[in-house]
């Protein structure tokens, strides 16, 4: 049932920021698909224990992997499919309580929420900077092969 | 001599069109300079160099004859990434030569003046079942969806129309997080909702910086230090600003 819940409502948070970011009518719902992968990827990972960096990593990295090979099937900018995806994973809850614990003055608290979220937000990046590397290694891995031909 | 200078002109014209188009509706940088580059290419000024910020381009033009520079200043930025998308189709098409330069320029042109968005009501519809969603994926209970959903159909919407009214992108993301705050308030104090908490982060996220935060990120690692520093910024400010207007209202809680 969570699963079903999670599922049908990742999918259509995705599509609701394709439509948001005003993205092509076409793309929408593949977005919406790389979204709920990545959201699923993050929600497994981090219930079955795994610390929530890690999972934010893994799942941006798969985000962003899997937006490289749509854009290069539907011959369209990465970013349509990657930015629906990403914004999931946007430590937004966290952030919410390092900011309420500083309005009640509760600093220590606050900042250990705040640095958390910090480290996440820089995973999201790490995930983003992995595949991006990967891509470009494999794209000059095809140009060499073709100069040598 | 003279015919070849005006023509020189009007590729740096067409390519920074298209790049202010691209830059203004949310493209990345280095999107931005490869495609102004490509097009460059595509009408024969292959010696062409650009310096692309958030809010200005620099273009230029080497040859023969003494180069031209041109600069295009870019003042307001919204993601629109239908005209990302055809800005990108556009200089495929430049590339395949499939396009002269007028038509090139007129199509362009007539891709700045229109909008084909999607109309606000759907825009607002659309944020507010998100904002729903996302209560349901942070663990909410279904209790509260239609709070979420009424919480964050009232952000979205404030957002843009205190932005018609002040034109000043922080404060009326300020003031669109201070309402969700206190409608998320109002409904779990008149029984509505139950968890404020949740309430408040569902409604919030279609004010979240995401775009911004991917593009910095890309900019900064394709070597656009100034673009990915300042996109950096301005999404470090906008998520300042949500959480001041959320701090208010917790803060009289």
């Amino acid at each position: 049932m969570t699963f079903l819940a999670q599922l049908i409502t990742s999918f259509i948070a995705s599509t609701g920021f394709g439509v948001i970011f005003n993205a092509p009518k076409p793309s929408l719902l593949k977005g919406g698909f790389v979204g709920m992968c990545g959201w699923l990827i993050y929600f497994f990972m981090e219930k079955s224990g795994i610390d929530a960096v890690i999972a934010t990593v893994t799942a941006s990295f798969f985000i962003a992997v899997m937006s490289q090979v749509f854009a290069k099937v539907y011959r369209t900018p990465v970013i349509i499919f990657s930015v629906a995806g990403i914004i999931p994973l946007v430590p937004g809850g966290l952030a919410y309580d390092a900011m309420r614990n500083f309005v009640q003055n509760d600093y220590n608290t606050a900042i250990n929420l705040a640095a958390k979220a910090f480290m996440i937000s820089g995973s999201i990046a790490v995930g983003l900077v992995f595949s991006e590397v990967i891509n470009q290694i494999i794209r000059n891995a095809t140009m060499i092969r073709q100069e040598k031909k | 001599m003279e015919k070849q200078l005006t023509y020189t002109y009007d590729v740096i014209q067409v390519c920074l069109l298209a790049g202010k188009v691209m830059l203004q509706n949310g493209g990345e940088t280095y999107r931005v300079e490869d495609t102004m580059r490509r097009i460059a290419q595509a009408y024969g000024a292959a010696n062409s160099n650009s310096y692309v910020t958030p809010t200005g381009i620099f273009f230029s033009v080497e040859g023969p004859e003494p180069s031209k520079t041109q600069l295009i200043r870019i003042i307001e930025r919204t993601t629109d990434l239908h005209k990302v998308t055809k800005v990108n189709s556009i200089s495929r098409k430049i590339s395949a030569g499939e396009l002269t330069i007028q038509e090139a320029y007129l199509e362009l042109e007539r891709l700045d003046n229109q909008s084909e968005r999607y109309t606000f009501p759907t825009q607002l519809v659309a944020a507010a079942i998100a904002s729903g969603c996302f209560l349901i994926m942070f663990q909410g209970s279904w209790d509260d969806f239609f709070p979420a959903v009424l919480a964050g159909g009232g952000g979205f919407f404030s957002v843009t129309w205190f932005n018609r009214l002040v034109p000043i992108k922080f404060f009326s993301e300020f003031l669109a997080s201070f309402v969700i705050g206190l409608l998320a308030v109002l409904f779990v104090y008149t029984g509505l909702g139950t968890e404020l908490d949740k309430i408040i982060i569902g409604s919030v996220m279609p004010l979240v910086p995401g775009l911004l935060i991917t593009n910095a990120v890309r900019d900064l690692m394709a070597g656009h230090l100034i673009s990915g520093l300042s996109k950096g910024a301005e999404a470090f400010l906008t998520a300042f600003a949500i959480g001041a207007g959320i701090a208010v209202v917790v803060s009289f809680l």
